[in-house]
């Protein structure tokens, strides 16, 4: 059985369709990648799966439970970490951990074992007695995280847990998600990190625009793109984007000094740019072909959209 | 219904949390307590005023102040803090953060309106007379100020110094229409029809009955009106805010 499905979800905020006819399914025990660019929906879908927002159409079903219907019963099976909504800043990490797992109906003697638990796993022990306020960036989000897993949830949703925290904290954080996987949470994050992505999830959804526009495992992906190849080349000055204006060129990008073109035949681009160079006398200073990411794929996916 | 203990438990873990984090706070403590006790040394003390008509009415206004400034405050807060989208992740409803607003609102009203009550034994020789009344008129009137205090934190403002100027406008006026420091009988006109539109009155008027037993409305109409409001003020304010919801967060 699916542990997540959501079927035909819609939902607009005035004039802007935010989230259009979205139809998900996730098996129980997966760690499910939800990427797309900014303003794509991620975070108005995860609202919507998580009963927070309530949508113009379509349901949502947590572990079989209608979440329209049985709100409570659903909320019950999942754990939350929204993308900018924080713990209490006045009550201390140990208070905020108690809150949650009275709010989830944990009995007192497992609520402190747990809170105990979760705390050094989160590496906030030391501090638990510190108003949340006073925490750090990296610091508050672990104590964010350590409320939403205080009752081991079936599922756990992240929205974008790792943006904006240093290396440890981002390790810790992966970490735990993979240790909650492991004992049997089903797992459903977003992510701007392609590559986060691509080492953390079995599956990987990306949503362009409100619709979902690939889902697949991150191989498979990448393999949908396996003909397109990029080139990447700078010169001894800047070029205009009309250099790359050639048959066999998908597309072209400028990223830092260099263009990074896109293309399902490499040999041909090559020879290109070298002809073209030597006619307009300018100096190729370095020039390096890759093979397909799930950055490019991601990126293939998003703008054919 | 499968779910009503996750409701009911839902609305008590959400009352516990709004009395530890927002009894304290200085918009309370300024509007829900400070202000009734300035508003009655202004107009009471000093003034040769008969304390038996008035002290009802004074003890009325207290429990409005105190049952109706915390409801507002909660919500704005809560959005402003960005807590709010959290705790909506929880196993609760708009409904059960709705009721736990106005129960911490009710309790914060009783408590404080009680403590000044029982002070108030020492100086001021008003008597109980009908002790069920006194005791329905503490419940029920608290009941409608929390509930008009979580009606009053629907607009979707994430601004709390807003949103506690716009409850205030609404709630200075309605003291003045409402018996406490003009009894009804000396009303007329336009000001006795405001005063009938308000629930505040009905609530001075329970008061008035279990206190010096006198009363211009039966203490069945006062308790019947005062249900209705309390009812109807949480309907309305549920109404509001799902559809700020369906606006977004
Ligand atoms: N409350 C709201 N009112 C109006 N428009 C909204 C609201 N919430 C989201 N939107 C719009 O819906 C679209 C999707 O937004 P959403 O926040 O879901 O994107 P996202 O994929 O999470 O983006 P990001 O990567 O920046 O977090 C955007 O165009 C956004 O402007
Ligand atoms: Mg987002």
């Amino acid at each position: 059985m699916d542990i997540i499905r959501a079927d035909h979800l819609k939902k607009t905020f005035g004039p802007v369709t935010a989230v259009n006819d979205v139809n998900l399914s996730v098996r129980e025990g997966e760690i499910f990648g939800f990427l797309g660019p900014n303003g794509a929906g991620k975070t108005t879908t995860i609202r919507l799966l998580t009963g927070v927002l309530t949508p113009d159409f379509g349901t949502v079903h947590i572990n079989g439970i209608d979440i329209h219907r049985h709100p409570l019963d659903a909320k019950m099976q999942m754990g939350v970490i929204p993308e900018n909504s924080t713990v209490y800043g006045d009550l201390s990490a140990e208070q905020n951990l108690q809150l949650s797992g009275k709010m989830y109906g944990m009995p007192k003697t497992l609520r402190d074992k747990r809170v105990d638990e979760v705390l050094s796993k989160m590496g906030l022990s030391e501090k638990k007695r510190l108003p949340v306020r006073t925490f750090s960036k990296g610091m508050k989000q672990r104590a964010s995280i350590a409320c939403a897993i205080i009752h081991r949830p079936k599922v756990l949703f992240l929205d974008e847990p790792t943006s904006g925290l240093d290396v440890q904290s981002r390790r810790l954080v992966i970490e735990t998600i993979h240790e909650m996987n492991e004992q049997g949470s089903t797992i459903f994050l977003t992510t701007h990190n392609i590559e986060e992505a691509n080492t953390l999830c079995r599956t990987v959804c990306i949503i362009n625009k409100g619709m979902i526009v690939a889902q697949d495992s991150p191989e498979r992906l990448k393999k949908m793109f396996d003909t397109t190849q990029s080139v990447e080349v700078s010169f001894d000055r800047p070029v205009s984007r009309d250099l790359f204006a050639a048959e066999g060129i998908l597309r072209a990008e400028p990223c830092g000094d260099k263009w990074r073109l896109y293309t399902d035949n490499p040999d041909q681009v090559l020879k290109y740019l070298v002809g073209r160079a030597e006619r307009e006398a300018i100096t190729i200073t370095s020039l390096t072909t890759s093979g397909p990411s799930l950055e490019e794929a991601f990126v293939r996916i998003t703008e054919c959209a | 219904m499968m779910e009503a203990p996750l409701f009911l438990r839902g609305i008590l873990v959400i009352t516990g949390k709004n009395m530890r984090l927002y009894y304290t706070k200085p918009p309370v403590l300024m509007f829900g307590l400070l202000f009734p006790l300035f508003m009655f040394f202004a107009f009471f003390v000093g003034r040769n005023l008969d304390l038996e008509t008035f002290f009802p009415g004074f003890l009325a206004m207290m429990l409005f102040f105190t049952a109706s400034s915390v409801g507002p405050l909660i919500t704005p807060w809560e959005k402003r803090e960005k807590t709010y989208e959290r705790l909506l992740s929880y196993p609760v409803t708009q409904d059960s953060i709705i009721l736990g607003d106005v129960v911490a609102g009710a309790v914060f009203g009783i408590g404080i309106s009680l403590l000044v009550w029982i002070a108030s034994r020492f100086f001021v020789p008003v008597a109980v007379t009908n002790i069920g009344l006194f005791i329905l008129a503490f419940i029920l009137g608290t009941l409608a100020c929390a509930a008009l205090g979580a009606l009053l934190a629907s607009p979707a403002s994430d601004s709390p110094p807003n949103v506690m100027i716009f409850s205030n406008l609404v709630r200075f006026p309605l003291i003045f229409i409402s018996g406490i420091f003009v009894p009804l009988e000396q009303m007329q006109g336009l000001g006795l029809a405001l005063a009938y539109c308000s629930p505040l009155t009905y609530m001075v008027d329970l008061f008035n009955a279990a206190m010096s037993g006198t009363s211009v409305f039966s203490p069945v109409t006062d308790c019947g009106v005062l249900i209705v409001a309390s009812a109807g003020f949480i309907v309305i304010s549920r109404v509001i805010q799902k559809r700020n919801m369906m606006k977004g967060m």
